[in-house]
């Protein structure tokens, strides 16, 4: 596709990517990775709690003893997976929200959106908190807490685009071969979308991620799971009295680590599908005569269509 | 001799893998003082490029490779930047295509003539303000309807207040890029007659740069016919309207439909005009030519522009030979 | 003589627009203002006849298109179509088509669908009215598959074909791959036309079908047209405020100014011997390809109106170079004062 051969010439599109896998990658051969199984019950003693690394736990060991590369390793499963399916289900809500609210409007369209601004003035992270500690802690109540509150944005978005994609032609033209609702809108405003969609879900991604780590290391995640929060949780409640860095640390960076990768995937490729159609004939004339009367005293004059034709905005 | 003499004028555009499309090849012409020119040619013939040359104004991937544009004497493509700034807007100025929708929306209409004139003329406020109210009513615009904003002015409005702004340093050449489309028949009727009044009040000389021959046919003194980049015919008004010597400009004469004459045949030219990563090895019009001299070196050599009788020149291997084109037949 | 029925009568046509209003406003109770964008607008068609609705913007000749083939829901008014009212039709109201009887039952879907199978309309810009991500088989097949048209994929591939086929674009397997980008601005209103031709229509409704093409391609989507009523008998309503294109192939020309026919009547006959002063001043601004040609132009000053606060009396009157203090005060009606040419004027 031509976006995947703009992308690639993009180096921070590439480095997010590389990134992104590689921390796919860790996730997928965790078992082979994994040094020690995090699961294991161990035989610990007193000098193995918060042991710096050494030869045999590179990254040294937890509060319990545990080796924290292995729970680092094995921590991956938990965010890409909560990450990617409740992205996936806000994507979908907010998707189908923002199509039938945009391409309906009225009465249906003012609801939905009324909807979506009840739920985005309610403050995020409290009323996941509140939803969980009363649901009880579980992976399937966090993917399902973050998807079910997340989709905000993505109907917005998606209604702001459908509303001026169903002024096109095309769809009028749909309109008068007589295509119905649900044909223009699956058929002929949801391909246009698409691209920003994806663009949005990749970041959506990461604020997903973002969400699991949060509520885990209030501990309010997945008890029998490792996640890299909750390392987080404990290291934080426990290992920074001892400067145990290295509990504190990996897992902190590794949350970066993927966080980054979907921003610049996502930034990139939002600045490949974001409709450049300005720089249409107009961006040019406006740039010519910027250009013309502008430069001509000496000023340099920028080359976006953001300012006015002479220079100011 | 003339105010503006092109001579030769090549651009080539750079693509991104870095081969060389040639937009525009050996151009040329010239602009009397007080005279009007015609440039006519369809969607992608180069005409818009060859004015952005003129003005040096091509996009970064457009480079002049050859030619000379002599002007006061002295060639413009020689000129440093430095040097274009002073001939821009001052001496040479243009309405750009589309240019009545560029208008910074959030400014009043005077202050951005006023802001153009402070930048070129002079830096007192006072004394802009008040050219721009001369500007004004020189295209029609009642000075005080300056404070409103584009939004607030009709399309017709709009291309006045551009003109104006063209016109801001009393330059002794405009070029029009498509002046009234998107304008309404009667709209573009007062433009076009505000273009003829000022030619005749400030001594202007014009070049219209458009595709509707109607335009051209009722404002211009002489008519430049592109095609795939290249000159196909020049000739004055008259000559080129009533008897074309190019098969394209004969095709394209007969394509044109007369409101005085209704029920008329259109003629139209099948085919599409050249790619400009595809272009033909002889002439560009080949192709899509129909007429009865045609043959094999049509499409091996490009044809020169020949002068066939003084002040008509044709791109036409057969131009000699055939018949002074009367309108209806194909010659 | 039993003259046959019309196609398209319509009568009375009004669709105005409302404005939106300050709050300022509405607090204050000020009446709620309109964009007329079409009032008073009657004429009628006659099965294979092709008109013009000639006018500037603002004119309401796009308008009435969209309410002609119910993309609009008029504001007032009848459109007749075929002799059964299919005003409300957008609406769900209104009479089967096939047997005129008032059927209730029939959904609205299945009334507006059959519609939509004997009028088309053709669109202005072939860069916006192609779904760019569509093949052009898909465009042009879509229109089978929501009326369920074919049974299998034999038949539709057929059908394609031979719509593509008539509209000059053959062989058509050549296209039918290809995406609207690939191709030029002529090929592209060639696709749209075979999109509206693969339903097999009556009424072709044809807005500004070549203002957006070269010189050179307007020629052939007319000629196209203009084939297609000779060969089909297709009845053509075709919308435009290039009144020389319109002079070319239409039988009987409609002038519009304001959301109101100034002049009606054969098209030959209203460019030779126009009435209107509108019509006049029009035809005499049109730029002619002949520089020998000077004709006396007769240019209005000022613009056209908007269609909110449309001048009393007849709405030309302050730009029109006749008038006389009754043009403030009378709205004049379109009245016969020649065979079929009708004229809206008083001094007429």
């Amino acid at each position: 596709m031509q976006a995947l051969k703009q992308f690639v010439r993009k180096p921070m599109g590439v480095i997010g990517a590389v990134m992104l896998l590689v921390v796919l990658l860790i996730a997928v051969f965790a078992p082979r990775l994994a040094p020690y199984d995090p699961q294991e019950r161990v035989q610990v003693t007193p000098d193995d709690i918060l042991a710096p690394p050494d030869a045999e736990h590179l990254l040294g060991r937890d509060d319990a003893g545990k080796d924290v590369l292995s729970q680092l390793i094995y921590g991956a499963r938990v965010s890409l997976i909560v990450g990617f399916t409740a992205s996936f289900m806000s994507m979908f809500i907010g998707t189908t929200v923002g199509l039938v609210a945009g391409y309906y409007g009225g009465r249906i369209g003012n609801g939905l959106m009324r909807l979506v601004d009840f739920l985005m003035v309610i403050p995020d992270l409290p009323l996941m908190l509140v939803i969980i500690a009363v649901m009880g802690r579980g992976l399937l109540n966090i993917i399902l807490v973050i998807g079910l509150l997340g989709w905000t944005y993505t109907a917005r978005l998606v209604r702001s685009q459908t509303l001026s994609i169903k002024e096109r032609q095309f769809v009028l033209r749909a309109r008068s071969i007589g295509a119905g609702g649900a044909r223009i809108i699956l058929r002929h405003i949801l391909p246009q979308v698409l691209p920003l969609i994806i663009a949005q879900a990749v970041l959506d991604i990461s604020v997903s991620i973002l969400a699991e780590s949060s509520l885990a290391f209030l501990g309010l995640g997945d008890p029998t799971l490792i996640s890299w929060g909750m390392m987080l949780n404990f290291a934080f409640e426990r290992a920074i009295s001892r400067q145990a860095w290295w509990f504190l640390l990996p897992p902190g960076f590794a949350i970066v680590w993927i966080s980054l990768s979907l921003i610049l995937i996502g930034n990139t490729l939002d600045e490949i599908v974001n409709p450049r159609l300005r720089t249409h004939h107009l961006f040019d004339a406006r740039r010519m005569v910027a250009l013309a009367v502008g430069e001509s005293a000496g000023r340099r004059v920028s080359e976006g269509g953001q300012d006015g034709p002479f220079g100011c905005a | 001799m003339a105010l503006l003499d092109v001579r030769n004028l090549s651009v080539d555009y750079l693509t991104d893998e870095g081969a060389a499309l040639h937009a525009v090849e050996n151009v040329g012409f010239h602009l009397e003082e007080g005279g009007s020119l015609g440039i006519v040619g369809e969607s992608g013939c180069g005409k818009t490029t060859v004015m952005m040359a003129l003005l040096r104004l091509l996009p970064e991937e457009g480079r002049i490779v050859n030619g000379q544009v002599i002007f006061g004497g002295r060639d413009l493509l020689q000129y440093s930047e430095a040097e274009m700034r002073q001939v821009r807007w001052r001496e040479m100025s243009m309405v750009f295509q589309g240019a009545m929708n560029a208008l910074n929306p959030v400014r009043t209409v005077e202050s951005q003539i006023v802001e153009s004139l402070r930048l070129h003329i002079t830096h007192d406020l006072r004394v802009a303000r008040e050219r721009t109210g001369e500007l004004l009513e020189l295209v029609g615009i009642p000075a005080q309807r300056g404070r409103q904003y584009p939004h607030q002015f009709s399309g017709g409005m709009r291309q006045r207040a551009i003109i104006a702004m063209a016109l801001a340093c009393a330059p002794s050449i405009l070029i029009a890029d498509e002046p009234t489309t998107a304008l309404d028949v009667m709209i573009q009727a007062q433009i076009l007659e505000l273009l003829e009044h000022l030619q005749a009040e400030l001594d202007l000389s014009l070049i219209m740069v458009t595709h509707d021959l109607g335009m051209v046919a009722e404002t211009c003194d002489d008519v430049l016919v592109m095609y795939g980049g290249m000159v196909v015919e020049y000739a004055s008004s008259d000559v080129v309207f009533n008897s074309p010597q190019h098969p394209y400009t004969q095709r394209l004469m007969e394509a044109f439909p007369d409101v005085e004459e209704p029920g008329s045949t259109l003629a139209s030219i099948p085919g599409n005009p050249p790619r400009l990563d595809d272009l033909p090895p002889g002439c560009r019009f080949e192709p899509r030519c129909e007429c009865q001299w045609r043959e094999a070196i049509c499409a091996q050599k490009t044809p020169p522009l020949v002068e066939v009788e003084p002040n008509h020149r044709v791109a036409c291997h057969f131009a000699r030979q055939r018949p002074g084109h009367v309108k209806g037949r194909i010659g | 003589m039993m003259e046959a029925q019309p196609i398209l009568q319509v009568h009375d046509l009004c669709k105005y627009f409302p404005v939106s209003r300050h709050i300022r406003d509405v607090l204050t109770r000020k009446p709620r203002r309109y964009v007329q964008a079409v009032d008073g607008v009657s004429f009628a068609v006659q099965r294979g006849e092709i008109l013009a609705l000639v006018g500037e913007s603002g004119s309401g000749k796009t308008t009435v298109g969209m309410n002609v083939l119910g993309l609009q829901r008029p504001t007032r008014g009848r459109i007749l179509f075929d002799g059964y009212d299919v005003t409300e039709w957008a609406q769900g109201r209104g009479p089967s088509l096939e047997t005129g009887e008032k059927l209730t039952n029939l959904s609205r879907r299945r009334r507006v669908m059959t519609l939509r199978e004997r009028a088309q309309m053709i669109f202005q810009d072939p860069y916006e009215s192609l779904n760019p991500r569509q093949k052009v088989f898909d465009i042009v097949a879509e229109p089978l598959e929501i009326h369920h048209l074919t049974r299998s994929r034999a038949e539709k591939e057929e059908r394609v074909r031979s719509a593509l086929e008539t509209c000059g674009l053959a062989p058509a397997d050549h296209f039918w791959d290809r995406f609207p980008a690939e191709l030029s601005g002529g090929q592209r209103q060639r696709i749209v036309i075979a999109g509206a031709l693969v339903l097999e229509p009556e009424l072709l409704v044809a807005d500004e079908p070549v203002s957006m093409l070269d010189v050179s391609i307007r020629a052939e989507v007319l000629n196209l047209l203009h084939a297609l009523r000779r060969e089909r008998g297709i009845t053509i309503l075709y919308t435009t405020h290039d009144l020389a294109t319109a002079g070319f192939f239409t039988d009987r020309m409609a002038v519009m100014y304001l959301g109101r026919v100034v002049e009606l009547g054969p098209t030959a006959e209203v460019l030779k011997e126009p009435r209107h002063p509108y019509t006049r001043a029009l035809i005499s601004v049109v730029p002619v390809p002949n520089p020998r040609r000077r004709r006396k132009r007769m240019i209005l000053q000022g613009e056209i109106p908007n269609a909110i606060d449309i001048p009393s009396g007849c709405r030309f009157h302050p730009r029109c170079p006749d008038a006389v203090p009754e043009c403030q005060e009378t709205d004049p009606q379109l009245r016969t004062i020649a065979g079929s040419h009708k004229v809206a004027c008083i001094l007429a």
